[in-house]
């Protein structure tokens, strides 16, 4: 048998319309498949080049931080007397502790948005070795729980990533400043005066000139005790499960805190807004193309409906409904759009595969890590699909809508 | 696609006079811009029998591709009463229309209009596998032997723009009569071929209305083959004037 046995009419009738005009059949689908090809091979990129910033940004801060609440102003209005906002003078942020941490931590941890949360203690200190002193911005953390927001053991280039009472661990550049190497020791005195000694266990290199010239990381207890903070601390370090989530996330801890949770999203609103722009720029060039592929299914259509009139006509004449017009019409923009969609999926694929060849950075290794993601690959057919579907729509209710005696008399 | 596999409407041996078309005051007008209206048929009325063979004949113009596109359900009479096979048809739907006609009336236009994305054995599958939703096998084996009573199985496999124009025709008239219908409405079928091709077909139809009993309602210019109908009506300027001597 020709006609495939029990495949449905419209199948039949459409597939042959679309191999009996073959060429304007595959030059429509070359169309759709560059459009395709184009937005999966940009949205790879583009994801890729994403993830790689905000990966690079995530892996030296936390997504949120829990603070203590900023001190304000309480003016005492008198009754005769007129206040101007410009004569209030805005208070002196001391530093302190989170109040009742440990219940604010157990109701973190209780958040299904939260992955890990992790308390410390950060504050201002002096480091001195013999006549030669720098500033070091302290971190006192529980390294067990703070390695799973910041990976020091990634970013340790001597020594190890250990923080026991004595123990401290530093940036490379303060290291080669003031000579120092793993096992040496060194005085680290705080703003109040109290100062205590510490061993190198570690050497970091956090990615950043500035931070690896002041930062260090001491043990919890032994900041709390330094600083100043005995029992408290001063930031809750959280990671969530979405990272664009992370502002809403912040803003409900706030409301039900009352403390102050700054976001990364917040912290480095520039980037995210750069990354947001980026995003749009994104879509709207896959909504543009996404258009110019339906235009394209569409006009294909409108002139196979043009040049089949009579073909409908004959059709009708033998009892096939309007309905069933319909759909092979809608069927052919669907298979295109499919089509199109599955050439155009693995030109996206061997462009990037070239890129991924041509773009590499001078040690031969790719600039970033760029993954055909597979429920993008998905996406993207169901998307031309659909895309195909809609765009046969007006052709294919033009179709339906012929007068049978009309298109038979051309 | 149906649940109920699809069978021909009409039996093969037809009650004879028992009427398949009855036209009763048929009135038709099409709309020349936005205002004016032109009637083109003026209050026909005519019956045709089961294993009736008729000619329509008349000038170019005078209205009888619109008659039998009224009586072919394919357009709707302005006024009057229009039956097929006994049933009252100004009243359905267009979905009504469409299954009626698919089941009881069976097309053939002056030029044969196959389908040429399809085998010749296709375009005559295409009615019925359009109607059940899908190709099955007893489908494809009464398609095959209509092929065979039109002569074409050598050519059953060649696609249909590859045929002649005899050819052509002879397939489109075993397309008609794929769903066994009622009613064959033939449109100048012959108009287009040669003296030889066109007996050929008109043979064909003569041969399916004796053996299945098939009404035929067959538009000509040609007088020799009009006469060889079992009668012929005039119509003339959307009448039919010899009306009563006619039928």
């Amino acid at each position: 048998m020709l006609l495939g046995r029990f495949q449905p009419f419209e199948w039949i009738v459409s597939t042959r319309f679309l191999r009996e005009g073959r060429m304007q059949s595959l030059f429509i689908i070359v169309g759709i498949a560059i459009g395709v090809a184009v937005i999966v091979f940009m949205s790879a990129l583009l994801q890729g080049l994403q993830s790689n910033l905000v990966k690079r940004v995530l892996t030296a801060q936390a997504h949120i931080q829990v603070l203590p609440p900023k001190e304000q102003v309480r003016i005492l209005h008198g009754l005769d007397t007129a206040l101007h906002k410009d004569q209030v003078q805005a208070p002196l942020q001391r530093l302190k502790s989170i109040d009742q941490w440990q219940a604010v931590l157990t109701m973190l941890r209780a958040m299904p948005e939260v992955r890990v949360a992790s308390p410390s203690v950060s504050g201002s200190t002096l480091i001195t070795r013999g006549a030669a002193s720098r500033s070091l911005s302290l971190t006192a953390v529980d390294l067990a729980l703070y390695q799973q927001i910041i990976n020091l053991s990634e970013k340790i280039v001597a020594g190890h990533a250990r923080l026991g009472a004595s123990d401290i661990m530093i940036g490379t550049e303060l290291a080669a400043d003031l000579g120092l190497s793993v096992g040496d020791k060194l005085l680290v005195q705080s703003a109040t005066g109290v100062s205590n000694y510490f061993v190198i266990s570690g050497i970091l290199d956090l990615g950043n000139k500035g931070a690896n010239q002041r930062a260090g990381y001491v043990s919890l207890r032994s900041g709390q005790s330094l600083l100043g903070y005995p029992g408290g601390v001063t930031v809750i370090d959280l990671t969530v499960n979405d990272v664009y989530a992370a502002e809403l996330v912040a803003q409900r801890i706030q409301a039900l805190t009352h403390l102050q949770a700054d976001s990364w999203i917040k912290t480095n609103a520039q980037f995210f807004s750069a990354v947001k722009s980026q995003s749009l720029a994104n879509t709207a060039i896959r909504f543009f193309v996404g258009l110019s592929v339906a235009f394209g299914i569409a006009s294909v259509l409108v002139v196979s409906v043009v040049q089949r009139s009579k073909e409908i006509g004959i059709l009708r004449a033998m009892g096939i409904s309007r309905a069933q017009v319909m759909r092979v019409f809608l069927l052919q923009g669907g298979l295109l759009g499919l089509g199109g969609a599955v050439v155009g999926c693995a030109l996206g694929a061997l462009f990037l595969q070239l890129w991924l060849l041509m773009s590499r950075s001078a040690d031969g290794a790719p600039m970033f890590a760029v993954v055909m993601d597979t429920v993008m690959l998905i996406e993207a057919l169901a998307l031309a699909t659909l895309t195909g579907l809609l765009a046969a729509l007006a052709p294919a209710l033009r179709a339906a809508r012929l007068d049978p005696v009309v298109a038979i008399r051309g | 696609m149906q649940d109920t596999p699809v069978t021909p409407a009409s039996p093969v041996k037809v009650e004879l006079e028992k009427p398949v078309v009855q036209l009763s005051h048929v009135h038709k007008s099409f709309n020349v811009g936005e205002s004016t209206e032109v009637e083109v048929l003026h209050g026909i009325d005519m019956v045709l029998n089961a294993g009736e063979f008729v000619a329509v004949m008349g000038p170019s113009g005078s209205g009888k591709s619109t008659l039998l596109n009224l009586v072919g359900l394919l357009d709707r009479p302005t006024q009057g009463q229009l039956l097929i096979t006994g049933m009252e048809t100004t009243q359905l739907d267009d979905h009504g229309l469409t299954q009626l006609r698919g089941r009881s009336i069976g097309f053939v236009f002056q030029y044969h209009h196959l389908i040429g994305a399809f085998s010749a054995l296709e375009n005559v599958m295409l009615p019925m596998v359009g109607l059940q939703g899908y190709p099955t096998a007893a489908i494809e084996a009464r398609a095959l032997s209509l092929i065979e009573s039109v002569g074409l199985t050598p050519w059953r496999d060649t696609p249909a723009t590859l045929l002649s124009g005899g050819q052509q025709q002879r397939v489109a008239v075993a397309r008609a009569l794929i769903m066994q219908p009622a009613l064959l409405l033939a449109d100048e079928p012959t108009g287009n071929l040669d003296t030889q091709s066109a007996n050929a077909v008109f043979d064909l139809f003569r041969q399916v209305n004796r053996e299945h009993g098939t009404a035929v309602l067959f538009v000509t210019h040609n007088p020799e083959l009009a006469h060889r109908c079992d009668r012929t009506i005039q119509v003339i300027d959307g009448l039919v004037p010899d009306n009563e001597a006619a039928w």
